[in-house]
């Protein structure tokens, strides 16, 4: 590697103060400390310091997010293939959905990186590696069937109104995915929901059957949907009144449809076993918020004999925590640290609180089969109200102490 | 009643090179230095010039703010150098020594049979004064003030320190007579507080006139705020003392002997260091003494730090041992480049995180360096430095109130409670590499300017 830093060292003048390429010393520096873990040194406080930074970390987010996509990528493959009848083996299906999610993919981290870096040079700051986490976090969100377009503006949405315009990585008060996700779905909401979107082509397919001049079931590859296929997730299902569609192996798996990354909750589980064994993502978060939804899903099931008309009250609190983006709302979304509450019994509050409200929202509204991301973004909201309460207690503490001692 | 806590917050960082424990004189120096910017919100005014004489307990400088408060000469010679740095601002009054080894006669006194002030006064006059601290600010003591509490650690649990029993061995006679003298300057306690684990000295634990404290855990239970917290917290309006262990005996030989006995064992460590041992040596003797022909040969320059490697203050080879320190430690300095060491597993990093793979590798040392590891960035992860600060303090919050100069909030959030060296391990532990204890000192120096 050292004809490589020669290299960085031969062009690094050129970026500094005084040379032609002034203007881009922020871009220069992103891809310098790509490359190179800087060679600072200390120079005020604690004269050694710990290995980790905020790359490794969010490194390590990315990591954990990995099998949500690879697996998503064999599920749009499975859907599709369930879709027109055919038989694949694996690597099949995991081919025909890499090649539907990769633009996706591409699309997003082109736009995410291109306002991030942008806009740190227009700041003259360093680029926030937040970026590389919420570029990849979008396309888990959508449904495959999303137009690039839609891509695009969603995230050019998220990195300005989610996170810049507070002042970057750290700064934000909604989780810039999840802001993402709601501008798409009140935005675009046909494109969001329904029984369509979730099972690539299917949209273009009932498309030309209405064409007079196709008139039949048939997607642009060219094949014949199946009749009694129905591309609608469990959740909606569960809130037409019809439970037990999928199977809870099915569930479990993954090989449901919904959204490109959330539907395993096995996948979201190994990706939770990594964030909480390096303690990147608060496993205080992720239980409680997981908690609140079965004792949320609990409590309906226990009213679903009283009000037998809204048969979605039945549906078992364990399969709640299976169906939607639940899961991975629990261990990718309301675990971000930023806008997550930040005191450690805030935590458990806000955590509880999320699940609570997302099955509340899924059971009770008729409007949303999904709960999940009008929970967390409401808690987000709520954090720092919960954080308050927690700062106040501590400072009573240390106040009740001094009349104490005053007394004496 | 004596206390016993158990403290679980914390983290004993696992660096190479602990200094053996022998002892060695080292070759008398030629020059002795007291730097001024050992002492923090003082503002020196000398009173001598250079070229004058002085004697081992003559004084070199006061407090402008608290003319009582001399500072003196550890050894007897001639004034050669006044380093000033920026703005004239003195840097080192350099003293070299005659070798006659004179001290001014302060008068040997039991400090049980004369009252406070005598105590007070001679302590002053002596220029022993300012081995007495506070907390709040972590300043030199107001004489003035009537604090509630002395407090003694008597372990030091930061990585490569000293271990105080050693140093203390055979000065059962001075270290009794210097608590003695303290318990004279407060109507509360003397506490004196040992580790369950690493103290055995009966010079501690069969002290007299003082509480006996046993903790327990890892750094920073050495440290003597986390102590104080524990066991009779500040509030507002409230002072406590503390003295390092090896400032009380040099406080006992004042009583006992009449002079400033400025001699003292210093511990030199670090990976650095070839053979890391105890010097016997003064106040303010230069380094190169301690580190002659002791320092290996590296790819990679060392750093001189007096003071250990969480707050010590950088120095170069050529300077002076801090006022307070007895520890000196030697560790490479960090500038290279790492490829994609953010990405690549690292094995061989030492992290507290388990983002690394040094957790797996319970009992390996760690020649860690000056590398910052990262750039500085915002605040993202939150949970972090509570596992490593044992108080009942919300320290992020605190700090944040700190840095938007939120007075109230800081009051209210336990500023009086904290020192920067408390916040040390945070500091090291920081994914966002923010730099918390100036951040800290800052708002003990704006609350101190507040309160005045």
């Amino acid at each position: 590697m050292n004809s490589l830093r020669k290299f960085v060292d031969k062009i690094k003048p050129h970026f500094e103060k005084g040379g032609k390429l002034e203007k881009l010393h922020s871009t220069f520096d992103a891809f310098e400390t790509f490359l190179f873990v800087p060679n600072t040194v200390t120079k005020s406080g604690a004269h050694i310091r710990d290995n980790i930074d905020m790359k490794r970390t969010m490194i390590m987010v990315v990591f954990a997010l990995a099998p949500s996509l690879l697996f998503g990528m064999w599920n749009v493959g499975h859907q599709y293939y369930e879709a027109i009848g055919a038989i694949g083996t694996i690597s099949d299906k995991f081919l025909y959905g890499l090649l539907e999610v990769l633009p996706i993919i591409v699309v997003s981290y082109i736009v995410g990186l291109s306002i991030e870096f942008g806009i740190a040079q227009a700041r003259g700051h360093e680029v926030n590696e937040g970026v590389l986490v919420t570029c990849f976090l979008i396309p888990l969100i959508v449904p495959v069937d999303i137009p690039l377009w839609m891509v695009a503006v969603a995230t050019a949405f998220a990195v300005v109104l989610g996170k810049e315009v507070f002042g970057g990585t750290g700064m934000n008060i909604l989780n810039p995915a999840l802001t993402t996700r709601a501008f798409l779905f009140f935005a675009y909401p046909t494109f969001m929901s329904g029984d369509k979107v979730w099972v690539s082509r299917i949209t273009e397919a009932y498309a030309n059957k209405e064409n007079p001049e196709i008139g039949r079931l048939i997607t642009d590859n060219g094949d014949k949907i199946v009749d009694a296929f129905t591309g609608a997730t469990p959740l909606a299902e569960a809130a037409a009144g019809n439970i037990h569609h999928y199977s809870i192996f099915d569930m479990f798996i993954g090989s449901i449809p919904g959204s490109i990354g959330e539907t395993s909750t096995l996948a979201i589980l190994l990706g939770a076993l990594l964030l909480i064994y390096t303690g990147v993502g608060s496993w205080k978060i992720i239980l409680s918020v997981f908690a609140g939804g079965i004792a949320m899903g609990g409590l309906f099931n226990a009213l679903s004999g009283i009000y037998p008309d809204n048969a979605f009250l039945a549906l078992p609190a364990y399969e709640h925590l299976m169906l939607g983006g639940f899961a991975f709302g629990a261990v990718f979304m309301a675990t971000d640290p930023v806008t997550a509450s930040q005191t450690e019994r805030g935590k458990w509050i806000y955590g509880f609180l999320i699940g609570v409200l997302a099955i509340m929202v899924r059971v009770l509204n008729p409007a949303y089969p999904e709960g999940v991301m009008l929970a967390i973004l409401l808690m987000n909201v709520f954090a720092p109200l919960i954080d308050h309460l927690v700062i106040r207690k501590n400072i009573k503490r240390r106040m009740r102490r001094i009349e104490v001692n005053s007394k004496q | 009643m004596p206390k016993v806590i158990k403290l679980r917050r914390g983290l004993d960082i696992p660096i190479k090179g602990k200094a053996e424990k022998i002892l060695t004189k080292t070759e008398k120096p030629e020059k002795y230095a007291i730097k001024p910017t050992d002492f923090h919100l003082i503002r020196p005014k000398l009173t001598i010039k250079e070229g004058h004489q002085v004697k081992a307990g003559s004084p070199l400088f006061f407090d402008k703010y608290k003319p009582d408060v001399l500072f003196t000469s550890p050894v007897s010679g001639t004034i050669s150098r006044i380093h000033r740095g920026e703005r004239r601002r003195i840097l080192h009054v350099e003293v070299a020594a005659d070798g006659k080894d004179e001290h001014i006669e302060f008068g040997a006194a039991n400090p049980l049979n004369i009252n406070r002030e005598q105590i007070q006064s001679k302590l002053l006059k002596a220029g022993l004064w300012p081995l007495i601290r506070q907390r709040p600010y972590s300043v030199i003591a107001n004489p003035k003030d009537t604090p509630k509490a002395v407090f003694i650690s008597a372990f030091d649990t930061a990585p490569l320190a000293p271990d105080h029993d050693f140093i203390v061995k055979d000065k059962q006679e001075e270290f009794q007579t210097g608590i003695n003298a303290l318990s004279k300057l407060t109507n509360g306690l003397v506490h004196l507080n040992i580790h369950a684990k690493y103290t055995f000295s009966d010079i501690f634990t069969k002290a007299q006139n003082v509480q006996l404290n046993t903790f327990s855990g890892p750094h920073p239970s050495g440290n003597v705020g986390i102590q104080i917290h524990h066991i009779d917290p500040i509030n507002k309006g409230e002072t406590a003392w503390y003295v390092a262990p090896q400032d009380v005996i040099t406080i006992g030989r004042l009583f006992k002997d009449g002079i400033f006995d400025a001699r003292r064992i210093v511990a030199l460590a670090g990976s650095e260091v070839k053979s890391p041992k105890y010097y016997k040596t003064y106040i303010g003797a230069p380094i190169e003494t301690l580190v002659k022909e002791n320092i290996k040969e590296a790819e990679l320059p060392p750093r001189f730090i007096s003071g250990n490697v969480l707050s010590g203050t950088r120095i170069d080879r050529n300077d002076y041992c801090g006022f307070y320190d007895s520890l000196v430690s030697v560790i490479p300095e960090g500038n290279y480049y790492d490829f994609m060491g953010w990405l690549l597993p690292g094995f061989k990093k030492y992290s507290e995180s388990r983002t690394f793979f040094s957790w797996l590798m319970r009992g390996k040392k760690y020649r860690l360096n000056t590398n910052m590891h990262g750039g500085k960035r915002a605040y993202v992860v939150t949970g972090q430095y509570e596992k490593y600060l044992p108080m009942d303090i919300l320290p992020v919050q605190l700090i944040k109130a700190i840095l938007v100069d939120d007075i109230d909030k800081m009051e209210q959030l336990g500023i009086y409670e904290v020192a920067p060296e408390d916040f040390a391990l945070c500091e090291f532990a920081c994914t966002s590499k923010t730099n918390v204890q100036s951040i800290i000192r800052k708002g003990l120096d704006t609350i101190k300017k507040e309160m005045e």
